[in-house]
């Protein structure tokens, strides 16, 4: 086993620069298809072996059932609304363990915050604002798949407008579904100014593999925002999800891009983008919109929103204008 | 050498931490627990105390830090009030759960709503059933000796279980009372380092902690376990109770007897007003009469063996609960009724309920729970729950009515 790790290396360029090893290892309860979880295996590669995952209520609390777990490293539970608050005592623990000679600085972990959108955006929105504040040394790792998806796909603060949950239907009354935009968490997390702050897709694996790499290096709050494609929450079908994760960037409503000390810059910009359609027709909780008659002004607002957010990204910077 | 100091119970519960030499404190403030953080937070910045100090956003993340920081190796100690330990409750079952051997002072204070300052228990009864074993405080020097003893309880591998140590909002957490500390030397001796055999975080060791469980087996078992390992608690309180007095020469029981002997009247009572209820007993021997009181201490584990011990065969018995459950009564009541159940020599009860929110209980309550308990023992029916209210009591608040211009018939 000479492969090097990620861990080793710096900007990759290559898909074969991805470490062969695995830390999250298959067999778990988690849905077929998951983009969540094909984002966190990619995240844990550049992460090594030496982690513990600090996780919120969430579809990926289904990830270790007693007594099996997938990962390499370690695992707390907590609860839905103060996974950062354990990350807090993991790190301070294992600070003051260490400065009192108490634990080898070998058996250092890197403290991983893994959490649902429904979690990240709602109930630990202000035990994430603590913990960022408090600059913790500390990796969140949100896999947003826009809905509370655990229980079922009911509307979360995350979920975008134009999707149909289970407590936004589409009805006569609320044609839309979920007449709500999406919370802007990046801003909002940027707004803290942690040590670098960034979105990732599991269909972009290099770009991902180095954001990872890249905060490595930073000392504070390493933030992600991971688009999770979620075929039993969004209806569609187990294969499609890497298609879907691909759709969402390129058609733009997805924006790759990093903050660092809040200097945001976009690490793809697309640079024909495809029209939204290509992304919401096929997903079933977009259906509403195109059947049985087209909803035009919905499907129109969405782009709207997705040209008018690309007007203020520089085309060969990424660079916020 | 111990050295004798004026400390307030909050001075008092943080000079036990510094003594218990914890790795880690994670705070939020709520009165009447505030001190307690302060004091830590103090030695912590100046480097008296070597543990780290952190100011969280809220009781449940506090809970969820400190629970998580005890998951990882450390020797933890926090401290709240009221609605701070509702604020957190989930938290609390989660690091009961998780076997975790933290310490978690809870100051009591009154719940909203109405909002208020001063003490009563709902608050820490309402974690009864949490998993976390409970020690409530009747003096300053108490409260330090009990947070000694809780860790050795909590960290003892026959328990593994956090531990709430209470004591009352204004009554006790600002009541100054001479206090013996032991010298660092003699507790180190007594506690000594925590070493971590089932709950750490370690690169070389990773471990999957508070996993999911399927369906009610894994379930039930986990919970057992915890249950069992309360009743482990009983026989370990004992050993631990038995070697701080060796050392330290105060010697606490799973309950206190006051003139218990010979008592034929009894008043069950808990934390710092069990001293009323004492003075109440003095004055009633000195009348001739044959009173004595019993104090609950360790609560979880309910000790129901001793409780039943101790009163049965006595001539009546009155439990004053410093609590309500609404449409019920008092909870100290019900547990200590079930507790007697099986005794061939029950005595008569009462259920008594006073000091909601700091209302005093006074001489002439104590009075009236005395003249019940002498009916009580005649065979007489009394009523129960009572809830205690003197006249003056019930003008001034016709006078607050009044002025709020709701008008109440006399």
């Amino acid at each position: 086993m000479n492969t090097p790790t990620s861990t080793e290396l710096d900007a990759i360029k290559s898909l074969k620069q991805i470490a062969r090893e695995e830390f999250i290892l298959p067999g778990t309860a988690i849905c077929g298809g998951c983009g969540g979880l094909e984002a966190l295996r990619l995240a844990a590669k550049a992460l090594g072996p030496k982690t513990v995952f600090v996780n919120a209520a969430g579809c990926f609390t289904l990830l270790a059932v007693f007594p099996y777990t997938p990962f390499k490293g370690a695992w707390l539970y907590t609860t839905m609304a103060s996974a950062p608050a354990g990350a807090q005592g993991v790190r301070d623990a294992l600070d003051v363990l260490m400065a009192r000679g108490k634990i080898s600085p070998e058996n250092n972990v890197e403290v991983v915050v893994v959490a649902g959108d429904g979690s990240t955006y709602d109930m630990a929105l202000s035990a994430t604002s603590g913990a960022i504040f408090r600059g913790l040394d500390f990796w969140y790792f949100c896999y947003d798949n826009e809905s509370y998806g655990n229980t079922g796909m009911q509307m979360s603060s995350a979920t975008p407008y134009g999707a149909r949950t289970q407590t936004t239907p589409a009805t006569t009354q609320t044609r839309a579904g979920t007449e709500h935009g999406k919370k802007d968490l990046f801003e909002i997390w940027r707004a803290h100014r942690p040590a670098y702050l960034a979105t990732v897709s599991p269909r972009f694996p290099i770009d991902l593999t180095n954001k990872f790499l890249k905060a490595k290096h930073l000392r504070g709050p390493k933030l992600f925002i991971a688009h999770a494609p979620c075929p039993t929450g969004w209806l569609y079908d187990p294969e499609q999800t890497a298609d879907y994760a691909r759709l969402a960037v390129e058609t733009g409503v997805f924006a790759l891009k990093e903050a660092v000390d809040g200097v945001v810059t976009h690490t793809y910009v697309p640079r024909r983008k495809r029209p939204v359609e290509d992304y919401l027709q096929g997903q079933g909780r977009y259906r509403h919109l195109f059947e049985p008659v087209r909803n035009e002004e919905a499907i129109k607002q969405i782009q709207t929103q997705v040209d008018r957010y690309w007007e203020n990204v520089h085309e060969t910077t990424g660079a916020a204008r | 050498m111990s050295t004798g100091k004026l400390l307030t119970g909050n001075a008092a519960a943080a000079w036990a931490a510094r003594l218990a030499d914890v790795d880690y404190i994670p705070a939020f403030p709520i009165t009447p627990q505030t001190e307690i953080v302060e004091l830590l937070a103090q030695w912590s910045a100046s480097g008296e105390m070597p543990a780290r100090f952190v100011s969280m956003d809220s009781e449940h993340s506090m809970l969820t830090a400190a629970g998580a920081a005890a998951a990882a190796g450390a020797r933890v100690f926090t401290a709240t009030s009221s609605q701070g330990l509702l604020y957190g409750f989930e938290v609390l079952y989660t690091i009961a759960g998780w076997r975790t051997p933290l310490v978690l002072v809870n100051v009591s204070r009154a719940l909203a709503s109405p909002i208020t300052l001063e003490a009563d228990h709902n608050d820490i009864l309402s974690a009864r059933d949490t998993g976390f074993l409970q020690i409530h405080a009747e003096t300053c020097q108490e409260i330090v000796d009990s947070i000694l003893m809780a860790y050795r309880l909590a960290e003892d591998q026959r328990v593994m279980l956090p531990v709430l140590v209470n004591l009352d909002g204004f009554t006790l957490s600002f009541t100054r009372e001479p206090v013996i500390l032991p010298t660092p030397a003699e507790v180190s001796e007594f506690l000594p380092l925590y070493q971590p055999r089932h709950a750490f975080i370690r690169g070389d060791r990773p471990m999957a902690q508070g996993a999911a469980v399927l369906g009610g087996v894994p379930y039930s078992y986990f919970r057992y376990q915890q249950h069992l390992a309360q009743e482990n608690a009983l026989t370990v309180h004992e050993e631990i109770a038995q070697e701080f007095a060796a050392r330290f020469g105060r010697r606490y029981g799973l309950t206190e007897s006051f003139m218990l002997d010979d008592a034929e009247q009894v008043l069950v009572m808990s934390n710092a007003f069990a001293t009323k209820g004492k003075a109440a007993v003095q004055r009633w021997r000195a009348q001739g009469v044959k009173a004595g009181l019993l104090r609950l201490r360790v609560f979880r584990p309910f000790p129901a063996r001793q409780i039943a011990a101790a009163l049965a065969g006595r001539r009546a018995v009155a439990i004053i609960d410093q609590n309500l459950a609404p449409g019920l009564g008092g909870i100290t009541y019900q547990e200590i009724a079930s507790a007697l159940y099986q005794e061939n020599l029950r005595p008569p009860l009462m259920s008594v309920i006073g000091g909601l929110g700091g209302k005093d209980i006074s001489e002439a309550e104590f009075d009236a729970v005395l003249l019940d308990l002498q009916r009580l023992a005649q065979g007489e029916r009394v009523k129960s729950p009572r809830l205690l209210y003197t006249r003056v009591e019930q003008e001034r608040m016709r006078t607050l009515l009044k002025i709020a211009g709701k008008e109440v018939r006399a």
